[in-house]
């Protein structure tokens, strides 16, 4: 793997030149994608133009940290130029004409784009079997799946295609496709980065994230990209990250609560166990929380994001862009039938249920049910930091699924259980390779902290990442 | 049967702000299709509103000028309907918590017009039709609207069209918007149910949508009484539905019925935070009202002593009020109101003009003008031609008039002159003696040719009368 650290040494000392380590990434992407399907595009000519400005940059002097570092962007990120696709038929050949704020401050940066990672469609999915393309296989072991929805992102950084990648979270897709390809990715507090050219797909719990090989790559990513932007009324300013990351946990009171760990599979469990042990072992103090609304954010979950879902895709209609169906009776009929053709299984169910759930007669039933669920699952939260600075959870129930696993959709919802409650609530949250699995496979520590404390549990996440080297690829 | 209507309006009133409601573009009329779009206002993928607070100010100042309560928080809601003038098939509007609740008028004949809200949406694109095909232009689209709603407090066509006449006059006033119904800027929603007079409950209503001029509004109202109340006199039942208006016949044809309404899934707007404005701010907005069409028309009537309808007309556009209010300076408001009715407004005669009212001869130099003939230093009739240079030049009143205007002729120079005319015109004076009050006008222009318009006709009038008693 890649580290940020590493390759902005080489290029200082002039070892190498963006130049020659962007081509040496799209070889690379060239040569390992055809297993991984990690990508949807490799971005060659994007990259080799960046690499070049970057270099300038760089024999100028003062270039920032991410100059001529290649990355990874998640293909539901607006690029101008680019085709951006949400691994969607309906999207398949639309290319955007203007760049989403989190691409044109890393563009700013001089980072080198390697290729658009692959994705469950439109963002719906824990596992990428739902991605138009196919899904992108685990960089661990490609007979695994890469999970979802960042999977195609997690895949490329942990097989070294780019330093770093940027996915986006709505339930966990940053999380659980980085626990899953046994590296670190980061689900900011909500508001922390503009999501200003992110196509939305949950737009109260969508938040941009980044994935890289270690905790302090994370945190250098997160400032880059952290920010008020006026185009996004959500966004805010936050604390930088990097500059607190050596403080230490000393005294830091981790909560574990139970709730978090029922039906876990013993090597899970032990692998939370030894991470616990890691943060006791750097000063931090075990206590015992209580999180009771755990069984129902992930219903309440499933409405909201549905609901948002199918309001912001109702746009999709193939008048002005994307798919379009090529025979149709009158309007009505071309509207329905390019949306059929154009989106998945996954993608029509969430828009059906949205729409269900928001309908009049059900709406009382259903999303004002799931408002009042969100605001006791901040409460539980609310409790927690009374008593914890960082909550301690695994990421996931499971390791990687075999591709193609036969999976209900109840049981792939399950697969986010740990996850959700943090997007529910909006605060920020970190997954970090603690373990591996008797087959292989990486298990992730979930630490999640206050709003905008960012830097608290990326300190934790750092003591963890410590103690535990790491899982061989 | 003679039924009694009861009416509700909702009009849709585009606010002129420079920009849209959640992006940079300009508000601007006309122009090349889809000149005036970005990504936010095409709803393209992946971009986000960015509430114009312009708009909220103008929103909020046309709600206290309309006597409602602005809300110091308020949220924007996602309406949704799919058609293509629509580009992310769903609309930003406003649900349960609305920018400005309550308000209303209370109309000439009494009655009180009450608001139920004003909330503040975006607008929709435009289909234009090209031969076969329809094509979209997003100019339009993200345009700031206002929705305001009234109760169902009217019984009459007449209501409708004053409370419309005086929504439009207090909205240019406070500069809100320029409620061109012909642009489109103001648009009307007729509710409207019948009932046997003195019954207290509602029948059942129909809505006349997109009403684009006071004629179509009038014949909405008039063409749905007649349609209703045809359906209850023959014992029929009237269906909820929602109807159409065609300009060319002036009749409504029903679009859809209650069982095929458009359920719109409200839900708030995650992408835009609460609306919020601080009682400090209402306060600088209410403060910063101007003096409203009513109580400006109170004051020309009964401060300034212009007859009622001068000052309805004075008072109907904020431009012309402003320039009377500057001519006027220093005069007899009355005189300056007169010249521009009886001279200004018979040469500026569309609504469009006096809306934009900007005459050749500016406030600044009527007013030189009119000091002038108030002062007696020159004559009516050099006023007349003074005016005509001005108009035509754009130049004040002392680059025309001569020493020869300005050496009126009066005292005794005039008392002979006059003397002369009543002995000239001997018939005339015996005419008006014998009761043709018009005669007398034959010895006073004899003066006035006289004196090719170096005298006063009033005082001349005056002389004479004196002469022949």
């Amino acid at each position: 793997m890649k580290t940020i650290a590493g390759i902005s040494e080489l290029l200082r000392s002039r070892r190498a030149s963006a130049a020659e380590i962007a081509a040496d990434c799209i070889a690379a992407a060239k040569a390992k994608n055809p297993e991984l399907n990690a990508l949807v595009a490799i971005t060659g000519d994007e990259a080799a133009r960046a690499a070049e400005k970057a270099d300038r940059m760089l024999s100028a002097g003062d270039a920032p940290e991410l100059c001529g570092v290649p990355f990874i962007l998640k293909d539901n990120i607006s690029t101008a130029g680019i085709a951006t696709t949400c691994a969607s038929k309906m999207l398949e050949n639309y290319v955007p004409f203007y760049d989403a704020a989190v691409w044109e401050s890393l563009k700013a940066r001089g980072a080198v784009m390697i290729g658009k990672g692959n994705m469950d469609e439109f963002a719906m999915g824990s596992t990428n079997g739902t991605s138009y393309f196919g899904p992108a296989r685990n960089a661990v072991n490609p007979a695994y799946a890469a999970g979802g929805s960042s999977g195609g992102v997690a895949s490329a950084v942990a097989a070294g295609l780019g330093a770093y990648g940027i996915g986006s979270d709505t339930g966990g897709s940053v999380r659980l496709p980085a626990s899953f390809n046994g590296v670190a990715g980061l689900k900011p507090t909500y508001g922390a980065v503009s999501r200003y050219g992110l196509i939305a797909y949950a737009s109260s719990l969508d938040q941009i994230g980044p994935i890289a090989s270690n905790v302090s790559d994370l945190a250098v990513v997160f400032d880059a990209i952290t920010g008020r932007d006026a185009r996004d009324m959500t966004s805010r300013d936050a604390e930088t990250a990097s500059d607190k990351l050596a403080g230490g946990i000393r005294g830091m009171r981790i909560g574990i609560a139970d709730e978090f760990f029922e039906n876990l599979s013993g090597e899970i469990a032990s692998a939370l166990e030894d991470a616990a042990r890691a943060l006791e072992a750097a000063g931090a103090v075990r206590v015992s929380v209580k999180f009771p609304r755990l069984r129902d954010a992930l219903p309440a979950y499933y409405v909201i994001a549905c609901a948002e879902a199918s309001s912001n895709l109702g746009r999709y209609d193939g008048l002005r862009y994307g798919h379009r169906a090529a025979e149709s009776a009158d309007l009505e009929d071309f509207v329905a039938r390019t949306r059929s053709e154009g989106f998945g299984d996954e993608a029509r169910r969430r828009i059906m249920l949205g729409t269900y759930v928001l309908s009049a007669g059900y709406y009382d039933a259903f999303y004002n049910k799931a408002l009042l669920i969100r605001r006791a699952v901040r409460n539980d939260f609310r409790r927690v930091f009374e008593t914890a600075d960082v909550l301690l959870t695994p990421t996931a129930h499971v390791t990687a699924p075999l591709v193609g696993a036969e999976l209900s959709p109840t049981e792939t919802y399950l697969t986010d259980i740990c996850t959700v409650p943090v997007n529910i609530a909006g605060v920020p949250a970190v997954s970090v390779p603690c373990g591996t699995g008797k087959n292989g496979l990486p298990i992730g520590a979930q630490l999640i902290g206050r709003h905008f404390r960012e830097y608290e549990i990326l300190r934790a996440a750092l003591a963890v990442e410590a103690a535990y080297g790491g899982t061989a690829i | 049967m003679k039924y009694e209507m009861v009416i509700g309006l909702e009009t849709h009133v585009e606010l002129s702000t420079a920009t849209k409601i959640f992006c940079g573009c300009t508000t601007k009329f006309a122009g090349e299709p889809n000149a005036h779009c970005c990504e936010i206002c095409t709803g393209m993928p992946g971009s986000l509103p960015s509430l114009n607070r312009a708009v909220v100010e103008y929103a909020a100042t046309a709600g206290l000028a309309l006597g409602g309560d602005v809300r110091e928080k308020s949220v924007m809601a996602r309406k949704h309907y799919v058609y293509p003038d629509l580009p992310k098939a769903y609309q930003i509007s406003q649900f349960d918590l609305p920018l400005v609740s309550g308000g209303g008028m209370t109309l000439s004949n009494g009655r009180r017009i009450n608001l139920t809200r004003i909330h503040i949406e975006e607008d929709a694109g435009k289909l234009v039709h090209r031969g076969a095909n329809v094509a979209v232009d997003y100019n339009r689209g993200g345009v700031p609207l206002i929705e305001i709603v009234t109760e169902p407090d009217f019984r009459d066509a007449s209501e409708v069209l004053e409370y419309m006449e005086r929504l439009q006059t207090t909205l240019r006033a406070v500069g809100v918007s320029d409620c061109r119904m012909q642009e489109g800027s103001m648009r009307c929603d007729v509710n409207l149910s019948l009932r046997i007079p003195g019954e207290t409950a509602y029948g059942v209503r129909s809505e006349t949508k997109n009403l684009n001029s006071f004629t179509a509004v009038a014949d909405a109202i008039r063409t749905e009484y007649a349609r209703q109340s045809e359906i209850l006199g023959a014992g029929g039942t009237v269906e909820q539905e929602t109807r159409g208006y065609d300009a060319d016949s002036g009749e409504t044809h029903s679009l859809r019925s209650k069982e095929n309404s458009d359920d719109y899934r409200y839900f708030p707007e995650p992408d835009i935070v609460t609306v919020r404005l601080s009682p400090e701010e209402i306060e600088r907005l209410r403060g910063a009202l101007p003096e409203l069409p009513d109580a400006k028309l109170a004051r020309y009537v009964s401060v300034l002593q212009i007859p009622e309808a001068d000052a309805k007309l004075l008072t109907k556009y904020r431009a012309v009020s402003e320039y009377f209010e500057r001519a006027a300076d220093g005069i007899a408001p009355k005189s300056a109101a007169n010249f521009i009715i009886t001279v200004m407004f018979a040469e500026i005669q569309t609504e469009a003009e006096r809306e934009n009212w900007n005459p050749a001869v500016s406030a600044a130099n009527l007013n030189g003008l009119l000091k002038l003939t108030e002062a007696g230093t020159i004559s009516r009739g050099t006023q007349k031609r003074v005016y005509g240079e001005m108009s035509a030049s754009g130049k004040p009143a002392a680059d025309f008039v001569t020493a020869e205007d300005t050496a009126q002729i009066t005292g005794d120079e005039l008392r002979a002159l006059c003397e002369k005319a009543v002995a000239e015109n001997a018939k005339s004076v015996a005419d008006y003696k014998s009761g043709k009050e018009k005669a007398l006008k034959a010895v006073v222009g004899a003066v006035m040719r006289e004196t090719r318009g170096r005298a006063d006709a009033v005082l001349a009038e005056a002389i004479i009368l004196a002469v022949i008693a």
